[in-house]
């Protein structure tokens, strides 16, 4: 009798510890799942969820910062390594380039249930992606520096300027300022969101030619110039996590940083007056412009096209499973601004809530837009370390990106 | 050696050497000379979570019929070795006609970035491979003159730059001369300049990354030095001695001219290797200030969502032909010696 409680309360515990795992097996028979993703914690709650639903399908996931290395060669091959890629607006594009996703229209028919018509990523009619989370860089600002200075709140990045100015004067910080501006892809990253927030255009349209050596394109370069003065010497090697600590440590009043950051900032690391005092507010405007100088980002699943019908069959239901999961988003409200259904955002999303509210416009999605990506993260560098012209600059820009396109046939 | 016996005894190193190098050169030469295809493009309507947008994609049903048809792509010659991104023929020709004076037509040249990484690759050769057989050959020397209990451990000391990963050791200095590392710190506090930061000006970043190469290289020199210091015969050393020689005339004229053949070995070894400097780039995070030809393979490899096998490709057989004009000089004497000797 004893000896049959004991195995109830056993058995009872058990279901307590992995329940939600039984809960939401989704009986997925066979198949193998193997999915490449970036490295952040909404990621690792995403996939985690997933694999809750494998049933008996071979499961593996590869976390890595280095995804973007990866992506193309694994699946190039076929069978490809992986069944499928978390992707984001731009790393989507050389996927599709090279031919190498699936559209997903008959899986989401059959498979899709909860799965919101916001969430679908449609190229030309055919569902190519489901986006589950959104992202954007915003500003962050320390309460307490900017009450005690008398400054409001920035809304342009001419008030970001000025506040830094202003925080400096006073003596309590020497680089108020910080946002990644490490050479390459970080600060390529910075230009396009200032070049948007001017207005300007990155292609003449309808073709790959480029069009930023014109006075937009000289007006972002002598922001970022001014917002560079005001940053730590050393920020053409600061990448997102080096700003963090330096925020962390205290040196930082205001800030540009993906929203996506945000979490890891307010937990309970750290300096708990600096965490106390970190708020954030929405992305700043630029030069009277009304949409922001950001660009909005989805985070969603595709499936690789070179590995079977079965293994992209049993990806596709653990990935749904989790991109319409309402207890997922209400466990990890903090981690995401999750774009499925039954999330209610909290603090941390203001900022691309704001970006939203105030139209800022998405990632351009390109076929050679990572081309002029490239260029830029190398040939502004020296207008930032005042060896060149912005003029220059932006010239050396668009030849750099002209040969590139001209070898990828683009031009 | 008979020439047959060296032929056995050649065979199965030759093999491997043509299987993994030979092959992928000859692999990567070829495709140098070959561009994408014509990429063609068709507009197309796009949906995301904030909108729908008018925008173009690449035709997939155009575009994999000409890939089938010719898989390598689209044959291109020397263009790629020619364009603006590697050699710039076209456009040095254009700063030399436009340009006033001969140093702003070195200026425009300087800009362009194989040019930009040539001369750092150039510098840097320049600088870490004599300061490395000095600073090998004195530590050797030195070491040689130390009694023998306490060689051993010295000898450990100072091989470790070698031992320690090049990434590893490159991080730590990183780290060191950061504006609030130990070194970056200490030397605001000398030059009395808040605003001193090695890692943001050009100068001081090249400086701090020869000043590794030859922190990380001269342990190699030393060990071969102090390998060949073992051979030196005694008796014209003693006989020096007799004859009243000081120091640095023995080491001039008799301990230098019997390890001249190592000196040689050592020279070529660091020059190829210094040519191909790459791990502290990346170590130093100092991609703005410093870019050298293997970093340009790998920014084409690697930082472009897009992988750039033609570029790639264009610059690694430059850098081989590089190595090769630079090596010249010393492999024809070598080679002239080699024919007097018999």
């Amino acid at each position: 009798m004893r000896k049959t409680n004991m195995k109830k309360i056993l058995i009872s515990l058990l279901f307590l510890l992995f329940g939600t795992s039984a809960y939401a097996d989704c009986n997925i028979k066979s198949g193998s799942i193997n999915i490449l993703a970036n490295d952040f914690p909404a990621l690792r709650t995403f996939v985690e969820t997933a694999k809750g639903c494998k049933g008996s399908a071979d499961f593996k996931v590869t976390h890595s910062s280095e995804h973007n290395k990866i992506a193309v060669p694994a699946l190039t091959a076929n069978p490809s390594e992986f069944s499928a890629r978390i992707a984001a607006n731009s790393s989507i594009v050389p996927l599709m380039n090279q031919d190498l996703i699936r559209p997903l229209d008959d899986l989401v028919k059959k498979y899709g249930k909860g799965i919101q018509d916001s969430q679908l990523i449609t190229i030309d009619g055919k569902i190519m992606a489901v986006a589950f989370m959104a992202n954007t860089q915003h500003l962050y600002y320390r309460e307490d520096v900017l009450k005690e200075l008398g400054i409001a709140v920035p809304k342009t990045y001419e008030e970001v300027v000025a506040a830094s100015e202003k925080i400096r004067a006073s003596g309590k910080m020497q680089y108020p300022y910080a946002a990644a501006y490490k050479a390459g892809w970080n600060l390529a990253e910075e230009f396009v969101n200032m070049y948007i927030g001017h207005g300007g255009e990155f292609f003449k349209t309808g073709t790959a030619q480029p069009s930023i050596n014109n006075a937009k394109g000289v007006a972002t370069l002598n922001m970022l110039k001014k917002l560079a003065g005001l940053s730590n010497p050393d920020y053409l090697t600061h990448d997102s996590e080096a700003i963090k600590v330096e925020w962390e440590s205290g040196n930082v009043a205001l800030m540009t940083l993906w929203a996506s950051r945000s979490g890891t900032l307010l937990d309970d690391d750290g300096d708990a007056k600096i965490t106390a005092a970190t708020k954030l507010t929405g992305p700043a405007t630029v030069a009277g412009g009304n949409i922001p100088a950001a660009t909005l980002w989805w985070d969603g699943f595709t499936l690789a096209k070179n590995r079977s019908d079965a293994d992209a069959e049993a990806t596709f239901r653990a990935l749904a499973h989790a991109a319409a999961n309402k207890k997922m988003v209400a466990d990890a409200a903090d981690q995401a601004v999750w774009l499925i259904e039954g999330f209610k955002p909290g603090p941390k999303s203001i900022g691309v809530i704001e970006a939203v509210k105030m139209k800022a416009k998405p990632y351009p999605m390109l076929p050679q837009m990572g081309l002029m990506h490239g260029a830029l993260g190398s040939e502004i560098v020296e207008f930032l370390q005042g060896k060149e012209t912005a003029e220059q600059a932006l010239k050396d820009v668009e030849a750099a990106y002209m040969s590139k396109a001209k070898e990828q046939g683009f031009l | 050696m008979p020439n047959k016996t060296f032929f056995w005894f050649f065979l199965p190193t030759g093999l491997a050497m043509i299987l993994f190098i030979g092959l992928p050169i000859i692999s990567t030469g070829i495709q140098s000379f070959y561009a994408q295809h014509d990429q063609v493009v068709k507009e197309v309507k796009k949906c995301d979570p904030f909108g729908c947008t008018v925008s173009i994609v690449v035709d997939q049903e155009k575009t994999s019929k000409i890939r089938e048809e010719k898989p390598l792509g689209k044959f291109n010659g020397f263009g790629t070795y020619v364009d603006r991104n590697h050699l710039a023929v076209e456009e040095i020709g254009n700063f030399w006609n436009e340009t006033n004076s001969f140093g702003e037509f070195v200026d425009q040249v300087t800009n362009l970035p194989f040019y930009k990484a040539l001369i750092f690759t150039l510098t840097y050769c320049l600088f870490v491979t004599p300061n490395v057989l000095l600073l090998g050959f004195i530590i050797a020397l030195s070491l040689n003159a130390v009694t023998r209990r306490i060689r051993g451990p010295l000898i450990f000391g100072t091989i470790l730059p070698m031992i320690v990963t090049p990434l590893v050791g490159s991080l730590v200095l990183f780290w060191m001369i950061d504006a609030e590392g130990i070194i970056g710190a200490n030397l605001q506090m000398l030059m009395d300049d808040p605003y001193l930061s090695l890692k943001s000006s050009k100068t001081l970043t090249w400086i701090t990354i020869i000043i590794y190469g030859i922190w990380h290289h001269s342990p190699f020199a030393f060990v071969v030095f102090y390998a060949a210091l073992q051979t030196v015969p005694q008796e014209p050393v003693e006989a020096a001695i007799i004859d009243g020689a000081s120091r640095w005339q023995r080491v001039r004229h008799i301990v230098l001219p019997h390890i001249y053949p190592v000196v040689t070995f050592v020279a070529l070894i660091s020059l190829m290797d210094n040519f191909r400097v790459f791990e502290p780039i990346i170590g130093f995070s100092a991609e703005g200030s410093a870019q050298s030809l293997s970093w340009l393979i790998y920014d084409n490899l690697v930082n472009e969502e897009v992988i750039l096998f033609g570029s790639a490709a264009a610059t690694s057989m430059m850098t081989i032909v590089g190595i090769a004009i630079l090596l010249a000089p010393v492999l024809i004497r070598t080679w002239k010696e080699f024919r007097t000797a018999r």
